[in-house]
């Protein structure tokens, strides 16, 4: 380690320009360090969120992304039914609770307000297995399924909209044509992952939807709770082949659904973060390569400066690899200081903003070692240039130097 | 030369083989700057013995510098042979012959060359920093040298805090801190006045005489020659003039005669008196 100490003696013969050249990777390598921590703290509330959700649910839409070689999305596919859920209810213990659901838009008009919504059919269930709570009145019955009632409950935009002030228990808003009484509204839910209102809908009985809204019988996607977390994973098998059975799927054949459970959709959303978390920190990264050359441009600065100094070295026996060896190494030290700071700097910047926001403060210990390692390989290829030109100088020329 | 410190590996080839420290034989130096072609050296042919002090003069283009630069061994001849300690280094690498300049040449320049903001005591180890040896020895070595020119208290100095004076006698003990067979000096003084150039002519006189330190100075003052005991005079690229010195100057009796810093102020302090008087009288 003695190139090393000698290489701290000579940058420190220049402490302020040797601070400066330092300030391109101080502030690159923070910046990666800062970006990478606080990705981490907003992927894990993201997390947080999902997992809020509950945790054993698990999600049968109908219609995967490929059904006989024509795009099929999601709803354009009609073989989910009722009949399926209750098939699944009885023949996989692992599935607790289901609730059937489906979709339409439609035109909802209180007094002198309207507003285009989504009216979702369901069985009451559902807000148990979406842990989405009633906040005033109540939801529908059963029995009020079973008998197709014109009751529905709202989410709290649409409420907003229709009622602005008024109290809407008890009130009758027309879906479609048709009147519907408001038995409930439900507690707010925000944004989802992928950034839609989630309290701008309107459920209702799946009856009421099927016979005298949408007119279809079958059904968009069924809601299910496992009995845990472990057992909504290992549902995913039985469902599939229960289903492809009673579809009659042959073998080889896709799919004509598609099963999420909520530790999928919390993976997607990880991987989906991740990757931002990635890219931003790919972007910031761009400033670590600034910094590089900023070192190589001093670099080459000291190297004519110094260059009687190397004259004298190459005089008294230093040989051109010596030479080379002494700029790379400071060029190395000189980095990887700015490296090492740039991550106290990076890691005391993500504390703040994550205290801030109220986030929690996540250490990535793999960005610490890619900075590190990044630190060096900058100063090595950056410093390499000038320490080349340094070692190949005539040393009689040099001497002569003004 | 039994106090010559080995202590790095020796290179094949290289033991000592009899008193021409440099012998150099018909040696031809010629640059090459595209369409026209320089000879700076046309034939020389010298040998200097162990314990010599030769000053080379001549006027410019006559290869003096061209004659240091081979000795020094930071060139090589185009054709002929130099031969160093009895070894041919005319044909060897560039980083063999960065060894040797390590461990067999000391080099003193007119311009000191010291790196700033770099103590005395660090400036007089850097040759040794390329010898492979142990920090330890690399600073017992350098005071060493530094007590040699009488510099062991200012080891901590900085070139800035120092006289042109200190400042040469540092680069004289970074010359000698590898314990060199040859000292090659080029224009030592030039930069000094009168007095301290004879203090450095003093030790340079005096490392010859009680370390046999074999000296090549170059010069292009006849007075610096003077303090030589033989005298190589250059022309045109051939060794015109190879001569000893007669009526050698001795550094110590010269200072003796010299006034000291204080009798100089005194003398300058008497002649304004003086010249004041005149004026005051013509007025």
């Amino acid at each position: 380690m003695n190139t090393f100490r000698l290489a701290l003696r000579a940058l420190s013969r220049n402490k302020m320009r040797s601070a400066l050249t330092m300030l391109g990777i101080i502030i690159g390598v923070g910046a990666v360090i800062a970006v990478v921590s606080i990705g981490q703290g907003a992927q894990y509330i993201v997390q947080q969120g999902i997992q809020a959700m509950g945790t054993n649910a698990v999600f049968i839409s109908a219609g995967s992304n490929r059904a006989g070689g024509v795009r099929q999305g999601y709803g354009g596919v009609k073989t989910l039914t009722v009949d399926d859920l209750n098939a699944i209810l009885k023949e996989i213990p692992l599935i607790k609770e289901a609730s059937p659901a489906l979709t339409s838009r439609q035109q909802v008009v209180y007094g002198n307000q309207n507003w285009n919504t989504q009216i979702t059919g369901i069985t009451p269930n559902y807000f148990e297995i979406r842990t989405w709570p009633v906040q005033a009145g109540s939801a529908f019955s059963d029995e009020e399924v079973d008998i197709a009632a014109n009751v529905c409950v709202l989410g709290t935009t649409v409420e907003k909209i229709l009622f602005v002030d008024e109290n809407p228990i008890g009130k009758t808003i027309r879906i479609g044509n048709l009147p519907f009484r408001v038995d409930g509204i439900l507690e707010s839910k925000g944004q989802n992952v992928t950034g839609q209102d989630q309290d701008d809908v309107i459920f209702a009985p799946y009856t009421t939807v099927q016979r005298k809204i949408s007119g279809i019988t079958w059904l968009q996607f069924i809601a299910a709770s496992a009995v845990s977390q472990e057992a909504s994973v290992a549902a995913v098998a039985p469902i599939t082949s229960l289903l492809r059975e009673r579809h009659r799927i042959r073998n080889g054949d896709d799919d004509d659904f598609l099963i999420r459970t909520q530790a999928d959709i919390a993976d997607l959303q990880n991987q989906t973060q991740s990757t931002m978390t990635y890219l931003l920190g790919g972007i910031a990264s761009v400033s670590l390569l600034v910094g590089g050359i900023g070192i190589m441009n001093i670099m080459l600065v000291s190297v004519t400066e110094r260059t009687r100094e190397i004259g004298v070295r190459m005089a008294v026996g230093a040989t051109e690899d010596d030479v080379r060896r002494q700029f790379l190494v400071e060029a190395v030290t000189l980095s990887m200081m700015g490296g090492f700071i740039g991550i106290i700097f990076g890691l005391v910047g993500s504390a703040l903003i994550s205290n801030l926001l109220s986030w929690p403060t996540l250490i990535s210990g793999k960005a610490i070692v890619a900075a590190v390692i990044f630190s060096a390989a900058v100063g090595i290829f950056f410093g390499y240039y000038p320490a080349h030109k340094a070692a190949q100088l005539d040393p009689i020329e040099a001497l002569r130097y003004e | 030369m039994a106090d010559h410190l080995i202590t790095a590996p020796e290179l094949p080839g290289t033991k000592s083989t009899g008193n021409p420290v440099i012998r150099l034989e018909n040696v031809f130096k010629t640059y090459d700057l595209g369409e026209i072609q320089v000879q700076a050296l046309r034939g020389v042919s010298l040998e200097i013995s162990e314990g010599e002090f030769v000053a080379v003069m001549g006027p410019s283009g006559s290869g003096k510098s061209t004659i240091m630069n081979i000795l020094g061994c930071l060139d090589r001849p185009t054709k002929g042979r130099y031969f160093l300690d009895g070894v041919d280094v005319s044909g060897m690498t560039k980083t063999d012959l960065a060894r040797i300049r390590n461990r067999k040449l000391g080099f003193v320049f007119q311009q000191f060359n010291l790196l700033s903001r770099t103590s005395a005591l660090e400036n007089v180890e850097l040759p040794t920093v390329y010898a492979g040896i142990s920090p330890e020895e690399r600073t017992k070595r350098a005071m060493e040298a530094l007590t040699r020119v009488g510099l062991a208290d200012r080891a901590g100095h900085h070139p800035s805090q120092l006289s042109g004076g200190q400042q040469q006698r540092v680069a004289i003990a970074r010359g000698l801190v590898n314990r060199p067979s040859i000292l090659l000096a080029d224009e030592p003084t030039g930069n000094l006045d009168s007095r301290t150039s004879v203090e450095i002519m003093d030790i340079l006189q005096t490392l010859n005489n009680e370390q046999g330190l074999t000296i090549v100075l170059v010069t292009h003052e006849p007075d610096i020659a003077q303090y030589a005991k033989r005298n190589l005079l250059f022309r045109d690229g051939k060794l015109k003039r190879d001569s000893l010195v007669q009526e050698r100057f001795v550094a110590q009796d010269v200072l003796k005669s010299l006034p000291t810093v204080e009798q100089q102020a005194a003398e300058d302090a008497e002649e304004e008196t003086q010249r004041l008087a005149k004026a005051d009288a013509s007025a």
